[in-house]
């Protein structure tokens, strides 16, 4: 028990600390903290020359998909920048135990997105004038934070992909894209065909983005805790499944001597 | 010759190429969505021709301010600096040949919009269309070579390349016209070729007169280079002097 908690907890922080030696003060503040407020202002904007939905809408859409930057490229690299350093091998020959080995690294891009979707929330509230009442501010934290736990589950996944493929940054940026039309952050949903509303139900952000607006507009934690438990509900599921994932290439990668394929 | 290696090169590159195709069609699908709900004025072919020419500043922006950083990884930025050829004609095909992989990028979003969202694209002057498209290639080219000098003491040029992606798209006036932007805004945009190409390229397929946005667009993309040509021999220069080419 103590072994797996420190595998998890120090573990995951030093690994952190080691795979992002190059996320610089420099690197962070162009990437993490520019960039998403540009995109806010971009589909805000966007929004005014179709004149369609109000700053509002855009403002917390693009604040929280954006924390899909950090949870999607973070977690793949936890497989990719082990296997650029020659150092994936001697992290799947040990004895540690996965769960808290994968989840503890997990941990620190959880807290990287809910900064960065935090940030850029008020940031775009602040730039655009959106008034948002000071009582849901700390239920709009607790939708960042299930957010940011969602899209890290998917994170995993695409971790898990990354012991197959090569091109992890190509996939991690597709997979930004589509939760960019899917989860409802710029078109809204009743816009989107049925077959493309079916599948916003069951990936990260859709339910997040839903109950950030509605807190936004003044409604309380309790009425939109339906929304919240639906984003938890996609949350448990990706982890799980990005999990197991992890494991099977893993297991498929030892089978096949493909563990280090880069 | 040096556009057409890095061309094939950048086309075989699953980032560079398929993913800076792919990549704007993202953003092209969600404006498509925007501008067909919305009630404004501004039509799908307006929205189709913006997003279009966003993939091509996509497909210079993301790669164009790593370009020297790339030659220093590899370890040949010396030698290539050291050949008796001046260094500029070295990268400018470089850039130019980022730029072209925009055309890929141009195309898909085209045809993405025809067969997905049924826009038909209908050409006024279809001759000028085709100039301003190359005019607008090669005025990239040029922006991205004053990007790649410009950068190359930043170790982490390739996140100012990525960070130049959404400003320019915004006040570019791909898809947002100018007088929504705030008035400070405008004269950044008029400093900016992508502006005038995007300009050009409207005004060639929906009817108008491109050819003063066009040579505005040329006329840029030549001062662009020119500024390069000023920085970079400074550049060069300092890092001669210091034995900082390799930055390590």
């Amino acid at each position: 028990m103590t072994t797996s908690l420190r595998i998890f907890a120090i573990g995951g922080l030093m690994s952190y600390r080691a795979l992002f030696y190059w996320l610089t003060f420099w690197i962070f503040v162009p990437g993490l903290i520019v960039a998403p407020v540009f995109q806010i202002l971009l589909f805000a904007y966007i929004g005014r020359s179709a004149e369609l939905e109000s700053d509002e809408f855009y403002v917390v859409g693009n604040a929280i998909q954006y924390a899909a930057i950090p949870a999607l490229f973070a977690m793949s690299q936890l497989v990719a920048g082990e296997k650029f350093q020659n150092t994936l091998g001697a992290i799947l020959v040990s004895p540690a135990p996965r769960l808290p080995l994968f989840f503890g690294r997990a941990v620190p891009v959880i807290a990287n997105s809910v900064f960065v979707a935090a940030f850029s929330l008020t940031a775009g509230t602040l730039i655009l004038g959106v008034d948002i009442p000071a009582s849901s501010i700390p239920a709009l934290g607790l939708v960042i934070v299930v957010a940011a736990v969602s899209c890290t589950g998917l994170g995993l996944i695409n971790a898990a992909l990354g012991l197959r493929i090569r091109e992890n940054a190509v996939l991690s940026n597709a997979i930004f894209g589509f939760l960019l039309i899917f989860t409802g952050a710029n078109i809204p949903l009743s816009q989107l065909p049925d077959w493309m509303r079916t599948v916003s139900e069951v990936i990260p952000f859709t339910h997040s983005i839903q109950a950030a607006r509605e807190l936004a507009d003044g409604a309380t934690l309790s009425s939109v805790l339906d929304l919240v438990g639906a984003e938890l509900l996609v949350a448990g599921v990706y982890l799980v499944a990005g999990y197991f994932l992890l494991r099977f290439f893993e297991a498929q990668g030892r089978r096949h001597a493909t563990l280090e394929r880069s | 010759m040096g556009w057409l290696f890095h061309f094939k090169m950048i086309s075989r590159s699953a980032f560079e190429g398929f993913g800076n195709v792919i990549y704007p069609l993202f953003f092209a699908t969600v404006a498509f969505f925007v501008f067909q709900a919305g009630n404004g004025p501004r039509t799908l072919l307006y929205a189709s021709l913006g997003s279009a020419v966003m993939g091509m500043w996509s497909s210079v922006s993301t790669t164009a301010g790593g370009a020297m950083q790339r030659e220093r990884w590899w370890g040949t930025l010396e030698l290539l600096v050291a050949a008796p050829r001046h260094f500029a004609l070295i990268l400018l095909p470089v850039t130019l040949g980022m730029a072209t992989i925009g055309l890929y990028s141009f195309a898909a979003t085209l045809l993405w919009g025809r067969f997905l969202f049924g826009v038909h694209l209908s050409i006024v002057h279809p001759v000028l269309f085709g100039l301003s498209i190359v005019g607008t290639v090669l005025s990239f080219g040029g922006l991205g070579f004053l990007f790649a000098v410009s950068f190359v003491r930043f170790r982490a040029a390739w996140v100012l390349g990525n960070l130049f992606e959404y400003p320019v798209w915004l006040i570019g006036g791909f898809l947002v016209p100018l007088f929504l932007l705030p008035d400070w805004v405008r004269p950044i945009s008029w400093a900016l070729a992508p502006t005038w190409g995007m300009n050009a390229i409207r005004e060639a397929a929906l009817g108008g007169s491109p050819l003063p946005d066009l040579l505005l667009c040329l006329g840029l993309g030549a001062l662009y280079v020119a500024l390069g040509l000023a920085v970079l021999e400074r550049v060069l220069s300092a890092a001669r002097k210091r034995g900082a080419l390799s930055l390590s």
